[in-house]
């Protein structure tokens, strides 16, 4: 089913009799669909673009390099640098702006500029009883009634289908540039990045890529990019030789391509940058990739590890991103948090028809 | 405006609900005696005042989920208050309702540099966080102009934004996690000192529910880095439409300023009488201020002078010293004093596009002579966030009426324009009666729906937000 208007949508939720298994660009689901494919391409195009105060509206089913594209053609973009994750999941297809916001999808800006839900100002969105949802705008300050825009982004469609949502973007740097520190341990990478997450210098990425360096991004006016890389490279010089690199790691590091051609499951783990370099060790994994100054920790393990066993407790949560194993995808929560889920669920999708993991 | 009647099953049982609070806790924890709890009648929005049933002011989690415990086992409803600087009536009582303050819990639990985070107790004030990362070159960014006495817990309550936040973001945007109480007394932690929390982002929802999903005790917060330096610039125009249209073309060049605040004649009459900083007589005036080092913020304020060029200025007024930094803030900050001395007065903040700006403002004019009273505008104009001050005579009859109904004429034109009722101050009791005009039935059932989830007994803060008659069946349940 691929409905060509959200009237037509609630009509399909409305009438379901069973599962819907919901589909943007089909680039970003964990494990398995259940139920009929329900398809949100045809709800696509940009409603309102207005770059003198830095808002779109867009409905869900846009493909995401058109969004891209038209933001480029104004020096505007998207601020939270939405990965890519078609060649770590072997998928093909084209990513659709709601899938970005359903898996609240953001990259390495992430440190600097927030995630996509706090990109994100409005949204429209289908539940499961076929009504229409309207929460949030089209201006970036709003407070009126609940934050469902929050609630809905990352959601991974079990509260609804989004038909349109609304951002605030950011002008596009006039240059940016990358350093690179050689040889650091992990545990120094961390430190190092720390330290310059912790300077006045706005770096807009820090990430430790295990064997080719770890690097810093700046961005801005190009006299300012200057002082600041200069500034840095001051700040920075006890861990090593600080260069200006000479690729741009940034893609690869955001669409996580390290990892795309190796055998292995995939996890990836949010915690305290300080417990990133132990966590890495204690899994003994594989491969390892240290985004948001290590915040974020991409790992390679052998098929079939129960890394949350191997782990124990610890601050933060392990995702399962690729597997072919039965192991849960998402971190078990706490009793009562996991019965504040249940609840929600029970209340926007009362029969069920959304049945993803969250 | 109207509040629910008292539920008179709960007067009568009122010696034994004070009882009950008195075992579970410490004797200068809870106050009944009316010549004390009037300091709790009432928040920021003074025209409307209660007594409650009784204040309670806990000094931990652990004190706070008793008090839960004990008034959900009564179904006795409940306000979480902060510091009571609510602008929109969010912590005011009713009179069967028991005061929960978290003033008491201010405590700083951990502060960690490396990681880029501090943990608070709720009650600790917005400014006093600042305060205590600051000489280690850190600060707290979302910064209330009522940063000196709100809390943390009111912060989050109402998702409260700042002159700053053009930049970085609101509450929302700043907030790791929290420690919740429930209703029912649980104990539960949402997210935490990590960027990514996983499963549904229940904090989203927590931040501007306005006291109605549960009660913060604590939070973890992201702290920044202080910029090198700041400088602001100020510039006056010919009208309202040439000052939006430098606003806009600010934004479209590529430049973010932290702040870009915007006010009107009659604004910059009263402050200059008030404060006397030298505003040029203009029309309409911007303070834009930018950071970084002083050679970065020279190249971005020869690309703001370029661009503001354009439009013509009348007065252009760079801050070469700090003490003139200081006299171009002057004026704003003391804004809202100028508007004191002036009358009473209400403040409202709908948010609008930046680009109906010049249409906005024009549209109040009209609106403010047929009622016959005096606005001025001052407000956050990167971001569209109007705060129209109406002046009145709260000891004329009918006088505050129709300041309130030109506010609520005021806050339609905002919807109509593709905004909404509130960008910072939440909605209270003071835009509850008016949600219907943002909202669907449906949109509003969703969000009801989060509470009934939450608070299935309605018993936190319910009173507000939703206008009575949509919420009347699950109150009275
Ligand atoms: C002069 C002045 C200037 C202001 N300037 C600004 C401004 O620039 N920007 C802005 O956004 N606001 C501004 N405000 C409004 C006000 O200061 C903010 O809304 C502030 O965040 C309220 O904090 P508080 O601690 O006083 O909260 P309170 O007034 O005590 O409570 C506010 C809301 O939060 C809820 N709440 C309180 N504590 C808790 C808790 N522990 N758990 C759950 N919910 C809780 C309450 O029930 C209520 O709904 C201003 C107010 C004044 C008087």
């Amino acid at each position: 089913m691929r409905p060509a208007t959200e009237a037509e949508l609630a009509g399909i939720i409305e009438g379901a009799e069973g599962p819907l298994a919901i589909t943007g660009g089909g680039t970003r689901r964990l494990g398995t669909a259940r139920g009929a494919r329900l398809e949100t391409g045809g709800l696509s195009g940009i409603s309102l673009y207005e770059p003198g105060a830095l808002t779109l509206v867009v409905k869900a089913g846009t493909p995401l390099a058109e969004v891209e594209a038209t933001l480029d053609a104004e020096g505007q973009r998207l601020p939270f640098e939405a990965p890519d994750l078609r060649g770590l999941l072997g998928r093909t297809g084209q990513s659709t702006i709601g899938g970005v916001v359903a898996t609240n999808a953001s990259g390495p800006r992430r440190v600097q500029a927030g995630a996509c839900r706090d990109s994100l100002i409005g949204v429209r969105f289908v539940d499961g009883t076929g009504t229409v949802i309207r929460n949030g705008g089209r201006v970036m300050k709003n407070v009126t009634g609940y934050d469902l825009v929050k609630l809905v982004a990352g959601s991974r469609g079990a509260l609804g289908v989004l038909t349109e949502v609304a951002f605030k973007l950011l002008p596009k740097p006039e240059t940016r540039t990358s350093l690179r520190i050689d040889g650091l341990s992990d545990a120094a990478a961390v430190a190092a990045m720390a330290s310059a997450l912790t300077s006045p210098f706005d770096v807009t990425g820090a990430a430790h890529w295990p064997g080719r360096g770890t690097f810093l991004r700046i961005e801005g006016f190009a006299a300012s990019v200057a002082y600041r890389r200069a500034e840095l490279q001051r700040r920075l010089a006890g861990f090593g030789a600080v260069d200006v690199a000479v690729d741009d790691p940034w893609p690869a590091i955001r669409d996580v391509a390290p990892f795309h051609d190796a055998a292995g499951d995939v996890w990836r783990l949010s915690t305290v940058p300080s417990e990133a370099a132990a966590l890495a060790a204690r899994a003994g994994a594989d491969q390892v990739l240290y985004d948001w100054g290590g915040g974020l920790v991409w790992l390679r393990l052998a098929e079939g590890t129960d890394l949350r066993a191997r782990l124990g407790p610890f601050q933060g949560h392990a995702t399962l991103v690729r597997s072919a194993s039965a192991l849960q995808r998402f971190q078990p929560e706490p009793a009562p948090i996991a019965a504040l889920t249940k609840g929600l669920r029970a209340k926007f999708d009362p029969r069920g028809l959304f049945s993803v993991e969250i | 405006m109207d509040m629910p009647l008292p539920d008179p099953s709960v007067l009568s049982r009122r010696a034994r609900i004070w009882d009950r609070l008195a075992a579970a806790l410490p004797a200068d924890a809870l106050i009944t005696d009316p010549t004390e709890t009037r300091a709790y009648e009432c928040d920021a929005l003074t025209a409307y005042r209660c007594l409650p049933l009784a204040v309670t002011l806990p000094r931990s989690t652990e004190e706070a989920a008793a008090i839960l415990r004990i008034c959900s086992e009564e179904g006795v409803k409940v306000i979480p208050r902060g510091a009571g600087t609510s602008l929109a009536g969010g912590s005011l009582p009713t009179a069967d309702a028991v005061i929960l303050g978290v003033a008491r819990m201010n405590a700083v639990l951990e502060t960690d540099y490396d990681n880029r985070f501090i943990r608070v107790q709720s009650g600790r004030t917005n400014l006093s966080v600042t305060g205590a990362v600051e000489a280690d070159g850190f600060f707290y960014a979302p910064d209330p102009s009522s940063q000196l006495a709100c809390a943390i817990a009111g912060n989050i309550g109402m998702n409260s934004g700042g002159a700053h936040c053009l930049k970085y973001g609101v509450t929302t945007n700043n907030l790791l996690g929290v420690t919740l109480v429930t209703m029912a007394g649980e104990v539960l932690t949402i997210g935490g000192p990590y960027l990514d929390a996983g499963g549904l982002d229940l904090l989203g929802v927590i931040c501007g529910s306005e006291g109605q999903l549960g009660v913060v005790t604590e939070a973890w917060l992201r702290i920044l880095p202080k910029p090198e330096g700041a400088r602001p610039v100020l510039m006056g125009f010919a009208s309202n439409e040439v000052a939006g249209a430098c606003v806009s073309d600010i934004i479209k060049g590529g430049l973010l300023p932290v702040a870009i605040e915007f006010m009107d004649r009659p604004c910059i009459v009263a402050t200059e009488a008030f404060a006397h900083a030298g505003y040029p007589d203009c029309e309409a005036l911007l303070i834009v201020e930018v950071e970084g080092s002083p050679a970065e913020i020279d190249d971005q304020l020869a690309r703001i002078k370029t661009i503001a060029t354009r439009h013509n200025p009348v007065a252009y007024r760079e801050a070469a010293t700090e003490d003139e930094a200081k006299r171009i803030w002057l004026g704003r900050k003391s804004a809202f004093g100028a508007m004191g001395q002036m009358g009473d007065y209400i403040c409202l903040d709908g948010t609008i596009p930046v680009s109906e700006l010049a249409h906005v403002l024009r549209r109040i004019g009209e609106l403010t002579a047929s009622y016959g009273l005096r606005v001025a505008n001052v407000f956050h104009a990167g971001d569209g966030n109007m705060h129209p001050l109406i002046i009145f005579d709260a000891n004329k009859a009918g006088d505050l009426e129709l300041a309130e109904a030109l506010g609520a004429d005021i806050l339609r034109l905002c919807v109509e324009v593709g905004g909404c009722l509130t960008g910072e101050h939440g909605v209270g009791v003071e835009k509850r009666d008016l949600m219907h005009v943002q909202f669907s039935a449906a949109d509003m059932e969703a969000q009801l729906r989060v509470k009934d989830v939450f608070d299935p007994a309605w018993l936190l803060n319910p009173a507000k937000v939703f206008p009575l008659d949509v919420t009347a069946s699950r109150r009275a349940a």
